[in-house]
């Protein structure tokens, strides 16, 4: 099993295929959309995370390659210096997939999950404590 | 009623009820606001917020030859030294001549606090009663003579949510905004809040000690900005940016967790700092300020590009959810300063009283409830 995330780049103009259809299909992989943005006269992104056997995994990959749609895999992840947080929650105003939230207790919350790698909260963080590693 | 006096013969006989305001709130659910009144003795609040009106004051003691220091900088951050010899006074939001942005007084104060050495470089046209034209050395917290934090402006009585109507994304010291009212944010311990908590000033005033950074500290003038004339609602919790105060203390009994630096991206420097003010229960009415809470206190809305005035308010309940309905649309809203801490500043507050080890103070003077907000107007210089 593999489990892994992606940031699909389509071209401008990009002639419609059902591109994830295809990939589900073919390889019997989950696909799992996180975060898409994507119109037909303009570039367009979407982050997604792929899991299945392996081969299938690397197999999709190549297909989505094949047909012109370039991809970045995410191997760095977004870390925080948690014992000097003062948990103000800026960096909540930022995080477009809510893996950054506020928890009952007026605490930071975050959820690694749900997290797009996207790095706004770096700059959003009055500390400067968040990070990215590899 | 009950006297200030009589309050603090409680707490020095150990006997005094002391909560915070949070927890006031559930005791006036329980019991109601008689006798709520009757049992509580002090009610103590909290903030921790980032307060940009901040600073530092230092004297820096005599070098050999002396020096008639005219600019000063620490860590590369520039100090003001238009005062005497070796006075500075070094501002939470001046930024660094090295590093910009990055790092500032905010930064340079947080070091202080933590007691580390920081590097002080001076110049001076040198005179005959002070030779020396410049010094380069390092200072701390402990081998400069005194050391105060002045704060013109801390611990806002209210302030405005913020928002973005425009199509990008701007940076504010309210935080990033997105595009399109993309985000909401806003900036207050609401019903854990110094002022909200006491709305006419009846207790709070100058010379009322406080919690500071961590350590005593003293409210000493109305805050720059003071706006007490601002419209309020019918329990008297002014509805925007109201009543501020000036406090001073201690950089040597401070700590490094209540002082924080702080860069708001593209803003600048500031600095969190934390305030923590008791509240004497005289009388039943003062106790049903502190029990105010945060769906009874009402904020407006403001446009930080700008462009657009906005007439939508909401109460901090509201804001604390997460998201509010806002132009039709459910949109994130997010905290900047830090509840959690404040409820830790309530919380230690609260132990020093019961303790015994921090008496309550009967203002010198009130703070007042009148006051104008003048616009600066742009007038022809002849």
């Amino acid at each position: 099993m593999k489990k892994i995330k992606v940031k699909l780049h389509f071209p401008r103009k990009w002639i419609s295929k059902p591109l994830m259809s295809e990939v589900i299909s073919r390889y019997g992989i989950v696909f799992n959309i996180l975060h898409a943005d994507i119109s037909y006269d303009s570039e367009g992104t979407l982050i997604a995370e792929i899991s299945g056997n392996d081969d299938a995994v690397e197999n999709a990959l190549e297909y989505i390659d094949s047909v012109g749609v370039r991809y970045k895999l995410y191997n760095k992840s977004i870390i925080r210096r948690e014992d000097e947080c003062i948990h103000c929650g800026a960096c909540t105003a930022v995080c477009p997939s809510a893996a950054l939230t506020m928890d009952a207790d007026n605490k930071l919350n975050f959820d690694k999950e749900k997290c797009l790698v996207c790095e706004l909260c770096i700059k959003a963080c009055p500390l400067g404590i968040i990070s990215t590693e590899f | 009623m009950k006297t200030i006096a009589q309050i603090n013969q409680k707490i020095k006989d150990g006997r005094a009820v002391v909560v915070t305001a949070e927890e006031i709130i559930g005791i006036v659910d329980e019991k109601g606001y008689e006798q709520a009144a009757e049992l509580v003795d002090v009610v103590t609040t909290g903030t921790f917020g980032p307060m940009c009106s901040s600073g530092v004051f230092i004297n820096f003691g005599h070098s050999d030859p002396p020096i008639k220091m005219k600019t000063v900088s620490l860590n590369d951050v520039p100090a003001y030294a238009g005062l005497a010899a070796v006075d500075a006074y070094i501002g939470a939001t001046e930024v660094s001549t090295t590093k910009g942005m990055a790092y500032g007084g905010g930064h340079v104060i947080q070091e202080l606090v933590a007691g580390k050495d920081v590097r002080l470089k001076a110049f001076a046209d040198g005179t005959d009663c002070y030779p020396r034209k410049s010094i380069e050395t390092t200072i701390n917290k402990y081998n400069v003579n005194q050391i105060y934090m002045y704060n013109p402006r801390n611990a806002y009585q209210n302030y405005p949510a913020a928002t973005n109507s425009t199509k990008k994304t701007i940076y504010t010291y309210m935080g990033t905004l997105l595009p399109e009212f993309g985000n909401i944010t806003y900036s207050t311990s609401g019903e854990l809040s110094p002022l909200l908590n006491d709305p006419y000033y009846r207790t709070i005033g100058l010379g009322t000690r406080i919690f500071l950074g961590g350590g005593e500290g003293y409210v000493t003038w109305q805050g720059t900005q003071h706006n007490p004339e601002q419209a309020r609602g019918e329990n008297g919790v002014p509805v925007s940016l109201a009543g501020t105060i000036a406090v001073t203390g201690d950089l040597r009994g401070m700590s490094e967790e209540f002082v924080r630096g702080a860069v708001y991206d593209r803003y600048g420097v500031s600095l969190f700092v934390g305030i923590g003010v008791p509240i004497p229960i005289l009388d039943e009415e003062m106790l049903r300020f502190t029990a105010v809470r945060n769906s009874e206190i009402i904020t407006s809305i403001a446009d930080k590009s700008g462009q657009v005035k906005l007439s939508e308010t909401f109460t901090y309940e509201q804001l604390q959810s997460g998201s509010v309905e806002f132009k039709g649309e459910q949109v994130r809203t997010s905290p900047l300063s830090s509840i959690s801490k404040a409820r830790e500043i309530a919380g230690i507050l609260k132990e020093w009283i019961e303790k015994g080890d921090f008496l309550l103070t009967e203002a010198v003077a009130p703070l007042p409830l009148k006051n104008k907000i003048n616009k600066l107007e742009i007038r022809e210089v002849k």
